[in-house]
């Protein structure tokens, strides 16, 4: 027998806390995966969140610095423009980066800070209990949307590749999701293309994951998975935004 | 030189080689100042798009090995308090410069001593102190602001430099000669990329609340060495005053030129000017009210370093406050006149 | 060629992605409990599995290893 997939060893014993059917778990992973096939434990720097990802330095097998909520872009250009050569990414959520983040997000990416963005988006706030994000759709029922989002009390779903690439200062930025094998595979490819193009000085990359809160959306996990195929990629196309040739 | 420009070149003779700012009236020509010359230095400047993101910058500047700076005025320095409480919970070195102004609120751009509790008394969320140095001269930068990058690396926690308007934008005779620029210490716990060592992690989230407050009290320790061992302050004729003012930064200098008057009219007056706000001078305060009954405490503000002088003396003496907020700059003979009233009344 | 999947039953928390995304059925939700109380996968060896690895790629608690004869 021979082992044709196994734990990244970047991926320490921790059993994750993240709900079962959580997207986090999976981009957790990818990131791992991705890093251990490029030989970059040794330059990887993540910048953790506030939110369900805050919690990364118990499961990476990197150097983790934790942000305060929303300024993950901001922390990384701090920690990239003193270590201009190591990979450094910070991992964020709808609130992190779409939220109380969106001006340090749009800033980095403004000024082509050469980091990555990893960018989770479950269209909610999953750590504090499901409340509306940015990303929430027109409609959809949250803690704080009791009767579904409605736009003239609460705004529209913010589209953040989009939005982001307008920006001539962003380089790539692509949105892939997390809810089917062959979108796993794709999503995998966003990260390595994203870290592959921070070495070569490319310049701001962003990769927006479309990923399940099974608990927060009060689906099970398969609904969930096809719920973002079915309605959520109408708001959220995959696909990418930019891409700076380089 | 202007104190701001002042204040950037020392930052950068003592080692600081990213700055992060954003423009607020009145510390601008600091910002300018870092713009002009961080580059030709091999440092790095940043015009960031707030002040939160400025001090996250610092945040992630240090948390990478680097001694790196921020400055702003005080609707700013509200905005970085966050900021200033996680580097003290992630024990990381930094530098913040306010200069202060008028406020509450928007306030105005003249020069104040508004921010004095903000900077003494943590400032942010949870238990905390930062180390606060108050200058009083341009020339005195060059001690101050080496000081600071020293005492935030050898504690790692930030530490405060509290200006003002005034300070910052009056321009005096600057030497740099004597600036010598602090040691580098060990940043073996700065992130550099796990290579040849275990993965390190630098977060102040910690769920255990055992091990919450067992943190609380290594950081408390720390503040207690630094209460034992980073008191500075300054005495002006106090040998045989028979009143102490009390005064710091540009105050100080308004009431030198008060004490001079008074002095001179035989009024014994003399002064202690507190350099380091916090760890505040209690000490020295407690033994001068063995001899001394009368302490006039002088700021620009309605009155908050009054209240760390009344804790020193812990109901000794009899304290007299003259405050003045709001940006006014009284001159030194309005505090003349202020303090020989309070002086003939003692009697 | 013959596929085999092994669940770290510890780890898994009864999502049943592995499940839904088997394209041979290898995968089932079992009565037995972890110690969190979840109803863990189970690989069944009777079915056909292709170690097409839809199951890994899926599971959040990268609980699944496979391999393939």
């Amino acid at each position: 027998m021979k082992t044709v997939y196994a734990r990244p060893k970047l991926l320490k014993e921790a059993h994750f806390h993240y709900c079962p059917g959580c997207g986090h778990g999976v981009v957790n992973r990818l990131l791992m995966e991705v890093i251990e096939e490029m030989d970059l434990a040794g330059d990887a720097i993540c910048v953790a969140p506030a939110g369900c990802g805050m919690l990364l330095y118990n499961y990476f097998e990197i150097d983790v610095v934790e942000a305060a909520h929303g300024r993950g872009a901001a922390v990384a250009t701090g920690v990239k423009r003193v270590r201009p050569r190591n990979l450094v990414f910070s991992y964020q959520g709808d609130g992190d980066l779409a939220a109380i983040g969106a001006a340090e997000g749009l800033h980095a990416a403004n000024r082509g800070e050469n980091i990555t963005v990893i960018f989770v988006n479950n269209g909610v706030y999953g750590m504090t209990g499901g409340q509306m994000a940015p990303t929430t759709l027109l409609d959809q029922v949250t803690t704080t949307t009791p009767t579904g989002r409605d736009a003239a009390l609460a705004g529209h779903p913010v589209r953040i590749c989009e939005v982001f690439s307008m920006l001539d200062g962003a380089s790539y930025l692509e949105r892939v999701a997390v809810n089917r094998p062959a979108a796993v595979v794709k999503a995998k490819k966003a990260i390595a293309k994203a870290f592959r193009r921070q070495l070569d000085g490319a310049g701001f990359s962003l990769v927006e994951i479309l990923s399940p809160c099974p608990v927060n959306w009060k689906m099970g996990p398969l609904e969930a998975c096809r719920w973002i195929d079915e309605v959520m990629v109408k708001q959220f196309p995959l696909g990418v935004f930019k891409e700076v040739p380089c | 030189m202007s104190g701001n420009a002042a204040l950037a070149e020392a930052a950068i003779l003592s080692g600081c080689t990213h700055y992060f700012g954003y423009p607020i009236t009145p510390q601008n020509e600091l910002t300018e100042y870092m713009a002009m010359r961080m580059p030709g230095a091999g440092g790095v400047f940043i015009q960031s798009e707030s002040e939160i993101a400025a001090i996250n910058m610092v945040l992630g500047a240090s948390v990478a090995g680097a001694r790196s700076m921020t400055s702003s005025s005080g609707p700013g320095m509200s905005l970085k308090q966050e900021g200033v409480s996680y580097l003290v919970a992630d024990e990381l070195p930094a530098v913040i410069v306010n200069m202060m102004r008028g406020g509450p609120g928007m306030g105005n751009i003249s020069a104040a001593q508004s921010d004095y509790f903000q900077a003494t008394r943590g400032g942010g969320h949870g238990d905390y102190r930062t180390v606060v140095l108050a200058p009083g001269s341009v020339q005195e930068l060059t001690e101050v602001v080496p000081l600071a990058f020293d005492l935030a690396d050898k504690y790692r926690s930030p530490v405060i430099i509290l200006g003002d308007g005034m300070l910052g934008q009056m321009m005096e005779p600057v030497d740099f000669d004597g600036l010598v620029r602090p040691a580098d210490y060990d940043k073996s716990w700065a992130l550099t990329g796990a290579r040849g060592r275990p993965a390190q992690a630098i977060h102040s989230l910690i769920f255990d609340t055992r091990l919450q407050e067992e943190h609380n009290w290594k950081l408390q320790r720390k503040f207690r060495l630094i209460e034992r061992d980073e008191v500075r302050y300054e005495t002006y004729l106090a040998d045989d005053a028979e009143m102490i003012v009390v005064a710091y930064g540009s105050g100080a200098r308004i009431a030198r030129g008060a004490i001079k008057r008074l002095r001179e009219e035989n009024l014994k007056v003399g002064m202690i000017r507190p350099v380091t706000l916090w760890p505040f001078p209690m000490k020295a305060l407690q033994e001068m009210a063995k001899t001394v009954r009368d302490f006039f405490v002088f700021e620009m503000s309605a009155g908050q370093m009054v209240e760390d002088v009344r804790l020193a003396l812990e109901g000794q003496g009899r304290i007299h406050l003259y405050g003045r907020p709001g940006g006014v700059v009284p001159t030194p003979v309005e505090l003349y006149r202020i303090v020989s009233r309070h002086y003939h009344q003692a009697r | 060629m013959k596929g085999s999947i092994q669940i770290d039953k510890e780890r898994c928390k009864g999502c049943a992605l592995c499940i839904d995304f088997c394209p041979e059925s290898c995968v089932g939700l079992s009565e037995e409990l972890n110690l969190k109380g979840y109803f863990v996968a189970a690989f069944d060896d009777s079915k056909e599995c292709t170690a097409c690895r839809n199951c890994a790629l899926m599971c959040p608690e990268v609980a699944i290893e496979v391999s393939r004869s």
